[in-house]
């Protein structure tokens, strides 16, 4: 288990180097640099800067400061925000991020296993067709709708109880994040109450289900102890990279509920050609998404003792 | 007692009868079973008719419904859907001087307060091309501020939109601002040039909807030879499900829209989840060192930043300003895709090979890809069924966003996707315009979704064996 | 189950219930909270370029002169100035001193602007100090800083020599390019100058107490500020900072913030809420910029003359951009502009195209023939939505009337850049803000040495009007000069102006005081208090 462990975290920086090199060469053939601007400036000022941020020198030898900064854990500057060092800016805003994915992740497995769930025992009653309707509505609107919407609700029940009981926006305490982890994770709630149902309906059936009923035991510990363990593994796998996505990809959310996350620096830093903002957070999503993976791959060993990794 | 003692001639010859293993109907191959599963499958069915009718809509639909999408109409902007509407014909527009004072000497000093201007009225016919306002003069006022409510306005805070200002000397006003034929109440309030003075006089307009008698012939609605006049009434286009933000039939924007969306939502996932499942397939059937590999490789591809590298792809693929860049996109949707089904995949085949069968299959001489392709695949149907289900609507998105930003389909060439998009902005104002997309794309979404699912109930083998 | 759905969707359609207490005012203790629309990038002034950041230094920093309620100049640091045709001089008062105690003085203006034009400091706005002798020459590295034409007389006096003469100098001052900086705190700073509240000194109204990144931002009232009985407020909160229009709205009908901007949408939930919406024109003119290099179909006179004559302004105004505040689009020189006496714009008319189409198509026929055939043109926008509606109502027109193609290129921020800074485009969406209080601001866009002029047109005699009004204090000279330019642009087609921008706001009725500006800080909270 350790070797293996060892062994998957080497290939993880591996992994990580390749991303990191891919994503410079993209960003430097792609037109446009952080230093232009609305206004233009005169080529001497241009050059200056240019002689400042280093960019003046040839993209391979910028290449290795970066790799030789990378190594020391030094992102930089913005260039967008020249107060801010780049590690600073990850750490700030990182945790904001965090917290609200997984609070969304938290949301979406626990309703996307019970609707799954449920789906699965009802087939074609019911509970099954309201929830698989609600599940079909909720991907073909696409999220921001749901942001826009799930503020407006706020606003309504504040204006109907006479007072801001809810914040509508901003961060800070448990209040300021149900509605927007709710809205987060709506589309991975959606997709593992399909999944679920789907390896659910598998297991349903199986013999050993039967024989369990035929015991005795009661359909909770039933569900609890043998069909929930055999038919997680799907999602589990999808669990752990979307944790991932889900911290990092949090944009609309965090613009329409203005959370001071992660997410707006990941776009902002693409649509500005912020070149320090993109290495530093796409070498940071990488690490983390990497690690994510690892951490679903011991676990699969955990969960079905008949899978073998190595 | 005595035994039975058999003869020869206690026993007749036996005849050949070459049907008695004859099985009493046709052996079935596993997909010729499925396929006779999935045509009693009711939820097949519906989604087979769910396809079809989609099918009439984008391809049969535009030779009926013979309306330009690209064609913008900006006296209908936004209208929901309703039945056709009459209107005048009007003369053409021309600038309006305004009423003047000519000898106008601003006020000596700044008064305390101002009476509301009276005689607030309407300068010839309230019409949607124009509304003329004009007032009387309020002595020591230094301009003059325009309001517009849809509703009665209760007090001076509640007096609408401030459409204009006027200087001093100024007393008419002219609203060309977006008007509908609907009930309007104008506000006129004086000031002293910066600051209003808390007086105002309503007035209640309800223009009518007008044309202007080029506007009409332009677009075919009258001939010459109806030698229509200004003042007769006319009948303008009929928009069964409304226009949109600039005036274009919602209905053969759906239509053309259908084209690009059904194309990219159907053959992007397919083609990615084909990708995936052989990927992921091989990499979990391997597992080990091949493994490693290919789910690194995986992780990489999810991590890169999407934005960037589209951006990098649409100058890659060269594609020009205007062109509809179909084909890239849809390559990369398919090599920035492919990862998630890989991995679900690979975790089902994880699990899948060590089960029993396999490896009694193993013992019986079965090759590699046979155990991938007849036994391993076909029990990760399930999984892969989701996964293609929700990479439709992901698909239909993605190239809303990238039209968005210069790749995919140019203006003005619609995709439901990006329709979504612009209703949005709308949204509590104008529903229709994100409905009507919303409500096609879920409808493309349940098709395919009763389509795994009957898929799912034909094909799955630890289904069937229940029915 | 169905209750609950049903309670859901009740909620979900905007009801109007009663209106509560906000938060966002409070009267007793005279604090008011805003949004602000994206984090400050760079809160130093030397090399601050965008909305933000300006306002909030200029609610916390504090130049030469400032702006009164009615946008007229008065004094800031400098209590009283003289001004000629070679230079001026301020003297400064006694009691204008930094949040730490010590005097505001002279020296701390020269070592500001001489380290703005530093090239090393590679500010965006250098370009506004160039009326001071030397100060080009300084950007572009040809002298040293110290050669810069203003000198410290003394701690209270300061003395500026003019390259040229420059009548609306005085008014610059007021730029925040222009602010001082106090050389001893600056170095000790270093490049940690400007990135958190400790990091800066404040000489205005108030003083920045906190700062969340992306989060929050805190302003409380500067009690060493020597006008500090004039300012009311005691503290301005600025607790979200979000980008998204609706949010914001969100935000004031919850009673959260005193003050957001109303887009094409969210105004009729405005309207419905019964608020009062306010207008104000930003002073920011939008136009399409045509490519004037030789190789492009759009150097061609007749062609730029037939989109002249296709182009309803009022159609775009009130059916496309549908909002209300929006001017047509008349000329490069908006409204607001002074002339002699009275507004630029009432004593020089814009000559007004006249929409015909018949006249355009005759225009388009003799472009054909010169060209020869007229290819596609690309009309490069930004990825905005409003940029891309207006793309797509100019092509419909283009194409419906004049049977004239044109391709919508969609570029993201920097891209768009590039290509502009390229060439390469046909037409381009852009606009112009003003820096400042001045015709000139927009009178040399299109000066042969401009760089921001991407279209490179190039006429000599604008570039001689241009220097006509760069190089006299007349203000008739000036104004008429321009008047010619306003003529040469329409005549010459240069540009077509689409429309001058106006905005709609709500603000809290309780809030007193709020000055939108033009130029400057905007809003201005300065004068702002909270009435019972």
């Amino acid at each position: 288990m350790l070797m293996y462990t060892i062994k998957r975290l080497i290939a993880g920086v591996i992994t990580v180097w390749f991303i990191a090199t891919a994503t410079f060469i993209a960003m430097h053939q792609v037109p446009g640099d952080p230093l232009m601007n609305d206004k233009a400036v005169t080529a001497e000022i241009r050059a200056n800067l240019e002689k400042k941020y280093g960019l003046d020198k040839p993209v391979t030898h910028q290449y290795f400061i970066f790799l030789g900064n990378m190594l020391k854990g030094d992102f930089g500057i913005s260039f967008t925000q020249q107060n801010r060092r780049v590690n600073d800016i990850i750490q700030d805003h990182f945790p904001v991020s965090a917290t609200l994915g997984i609070l969304a992740i938290l949301f979406a497995s626990m309703g996307g296993i019970l609707w799954g769930a449920l789906t699965a025992i009802y087939r074609n009653r019911m509970p099954d067709i309201i929830i698989m309707f609600l599940v079909i509505l909720g991907i073909s609107v696409p999220s921001f709708v749901f942001a826009a919407l799930g503020q407006l609700l706020l606003v309504n029940i504040n204006s109907m109880l006479g007072q801001s009981v809810i914040p509508v926006a901003g961060w800070g305490t448990i209040w300021h994040m149900l509605m927007p982890a709710l809205v987060l994770g709506l589309g991975t709630m959606a997709f593992l109450t399909r999944l679920m149902r789907s390896s659910m309906l598998e297991v349903v059936n199986e013999d050993y289900i039967k024989t369990a009923r035929a015991k005795g035991l009661s359909p909770t510990r039933i569900f609890f102890r043998h069909q929930l363990r055999n038919a997680i593994l799907p999602v589990v796998t999808v669990l752990g990279p979307q944790i991932a996505v889900i911290t990092t990809g949090g944009f609309v959310v965090e613009l329409v509920f203005a959370i001071p996350g992660l997410g707006r620096y990941f776009v902002q830093a693409v649509q500005q050609l912020d070149y320090t903002v993109i290495m530093g957070t796409t070498v940071f999503y990488g690490a983390f998404l990497v690690l994510m993976v690892i951490i679903v791959d011991i676990l699969y060993g955990f969960i079905d003792p008949r899978v073998r990794l190595a | 007692m005595s035994l039975f003692q058999p003869e020869l001639s206690d026993f007749e010859r036996a005849t050949v009868q070459s049907d008695i293993e004859q099985i009493s109907r046709p052996s079935l191959s596993y997909w010729q079973d499925a396929w006779v599963r999935l045509k009693k499958n009711t939820r097949a069915l519906v989604s087979l008719g769910i396809i079809i009718l989609l099918a009439i809509f984008t391809l049969i639909g535009p030779l009926v419904w013979r309306v330009d999408p690209a064609l913008q109409d900006l006296n209908q902007v936004s209208q929901a859907p309703s039945w056709p509407k009459p209107a005048i014909v009007v003369e053409p527009y021309e600038s309006w001087d305004g009423i003047r004072l000519d000898d106008y000497a601003g006020p000596e000093n700044y008064p305390d307060t101002l009476p509301a201007p009276e005689n607030f009225r309407t300068v010839g016919e309230a019409t949607t091309q124009r509304v003329r306002l004009t007032w009387d003069q309020v002595p020591d006022a230094d301009g003059y501020n325009i309001y517009r409510n849809n509703r009665l306005p209760q007090d001076f805070n509640d007096l609408g939109l401030p459409l204009g200002s006027t200087y001093g000397d100024e007393l008419s006003y002219e609203d060309r601002l977006s008007l509908e034929a609907r009930e309007y109440y104008y506000a006129v309030v004086p000031t002293d040039g910066i600051d209003e003075f808390e007086n105002y006089t309503l007035l209640q307009v309800s223009p009518k909807l007008a044309l202007t008698l080029d506007e009409a012939l332009a677009r075919n609605l009258v001939d010459v030879q109806d030698n229509v006049r200004p003042g007769d009434e006319i009948t303008i286009e009929f928009h069964p499900l409304g226009t949109d933000y600039l005036g274009r039939d919602m209905l053969a924007r759906l239509m053309e829209g259908a084209r690009v969306s059904l194309f990219i939502g159907i053959v992007a996932p397919l083609l990615y989840v084909m990708v995936g499942i052989m990927y992921g397939g091989f990499a979990g059937y391997f597992g080990g060192r091949l493994d490693a590999v290919l789910m690194r490789f995986a992780d990489f591809v999810v991590a890169l930043p999407f934005l960037l590298f589209m951006i990098l792809f649409k100058i890659a693929f060269g594609i020009g300003p205007g062109e509809s860049g179909i084909f890239p996109m849809l390559i990369a949707l398919v090599l920035l895709g492919w990862p998630a089904t890989a991995r679900l995949v690979r975790g089902q085949v994880l699990q899948i090979r060590e089960q029993g069968y396999i490896e009694a299959a193993r013992l019986l001489g079965a090759k590699d890809h046979y155990l991938i392709m007849r036994h391993i695949i076909p029990n990760t149907m399930g999984v892969i069924l989701v996964t293609l289900t929700f990479a439709v609507p992901a698909a239909i998105f993605t190239e809303a966003f990238l039209s968005f930003i210069g790749m995919g389909v140019a203006p003005p060439t619609p995709s439901w996707g990006s329709m979504c998009n612009e209703g949005v902005k709308t949204m509590l104002s104008h529903p229709h315009e994100l409905i009507f997309p919303a409500l096609f794309i879920s409808v493309t979404v349940l098709a395919f979704n009763l389509l795994g699912d009957g898929l799912t109930e034909a094909l799955d083998s630890r289904m069937r064996s229940r029915d | 189950m169905r209750i609950c759905v049903a309670a859901i969707l009740l909620l979900l359609i905007n009801p109007v219930f009663a209106q509560f207490e906000a938060t966002s005012v409070d009267y007793e203790n005279q604090i008011i909270t805003i949004a602000l629309t994206q984090e400050p990038p760079q809160l130093n002034g030397m090399k601050a370029t965008d909305q933000v950041s300006i306002l909030v230094l200029s609610h916390v920093m504090e130049g030469l002169v400032r702006y009164d309620r009615r946008g007229r100049i008065i004094p800031g640091v400098a209590e009283r100035w003289e001004m000629d045709e070679n230079g001026a001089t301020f003297w400064l008062r006694e009691d204008a001193l930094w949040s730490d105690g010590q005097p505001v003085t002279a020296h701390d203006f020269v070592f500001a602007w001489r380290h703005t034009l530093k090239p090393a400091t590679a500010s965006e706005y250098a370009f506004i100090l160039y009326p001071i002798k030397n100060a080009e020459a300084i950007n572009t590295g040809q002298v040293a800083a110290d050669q810069l034409g203003v000198v410290a007389v003394d701690d209270r006096t300061l003395n500026v020599t003019f390259e040229r003469p420059t009548a609306y100098f005085i008014k610059l001052t007021a730029f925040v390019t222009y602010f001082p900086v106090r050389e001893d705190f600056h170095s000790a700073k270093g490049e940690a100058y400007g990135s958190d509240p400790d990091d800066l000194l404040y000489n205005g109204p108030f003083r920045m107490t906190e700062w969340t990144h992306s989060a929050s931002l805190k302003m409380m009232k500067n009690q060493n500020y020597w006008d500090r009985d004039a300012i009311t407020l005691n503290a301005i909160h600025a607790d979200y900072i979000t980008a998204d229009t609706r949010a914001r709205l969100n935000l004031f009908i919850d009673g959260k913030i005193v003050h957001t901007r109303l887009d094409g949408e969210t105004y009729k939930d405005a309207l419905t809420q019964r608020f009062r919406i306010r207008r104000f024109n930003t002073g920011s003119v939008f136009f399409l910029e045509y490519n004037h290099r030789s190789e492009r179909a759009t150097s061609n006179l007749n062609l730029r003359k037939a989109i002249q004559h296709a182009f309803d302004p009022d159609e775009m105004v009130n059916r496309v951009l549908a909002t209300p505040g929006n001017l047509r689009g008349e000329s490069l020189f908006p409204v607001w502009l002074n002339g002699v006496n009275d507004k630029f714009r009432r004593e020089y008319p814009a000559p007004q195209a006249t929409y015909d189409i018949a006249l355009a198509k005759e225009y388009l026929a003799k472009a054909k023939s010169e060209l020869g055939s007229i290819p596609p043109l690309v009309l490069l926008v930004s990825d905005s939505p409003t940029a891309a509606k207006q793309a797509e109502y100019l092509q419909g027109v283009m194409g419906s009337k004049l049977g004239l193609e044109i391709k919508i290129d969609i570029q993201t921020f920097k891209q768009r850049l590039a290509k502009m800074t390229a060439g390469d485009f046909d037409i381009v969406g852009a606009g112009w803000g003003p820096d400042f209080d001045d015709i000139m601001t927009f009178g040399d866009l299109f000066a042969s040495w401009n760089l921001n002029n991407r279209g490179r047109y190039d006429n000599p005699e604008y570039d001689r009007l241009v220097r006509v009004a760069m190089n006299n204090t007349d203000p008739k000279i000036r104004m008429d000069a321009m008047s010619e330019l306003q003529q040469i642009l329409f005549d010459d087609a240069v540009i077509l102006p689409q429309y001058e921008q106006g905005v709609i706001y709500l603000l809290h009725p309780r809030v007193k005081g709020v000055v939108r500006r033009v130029v400057g800080a905007d809003p201005d909270f300065t004068y702002a208090s909270v009435a019972p």
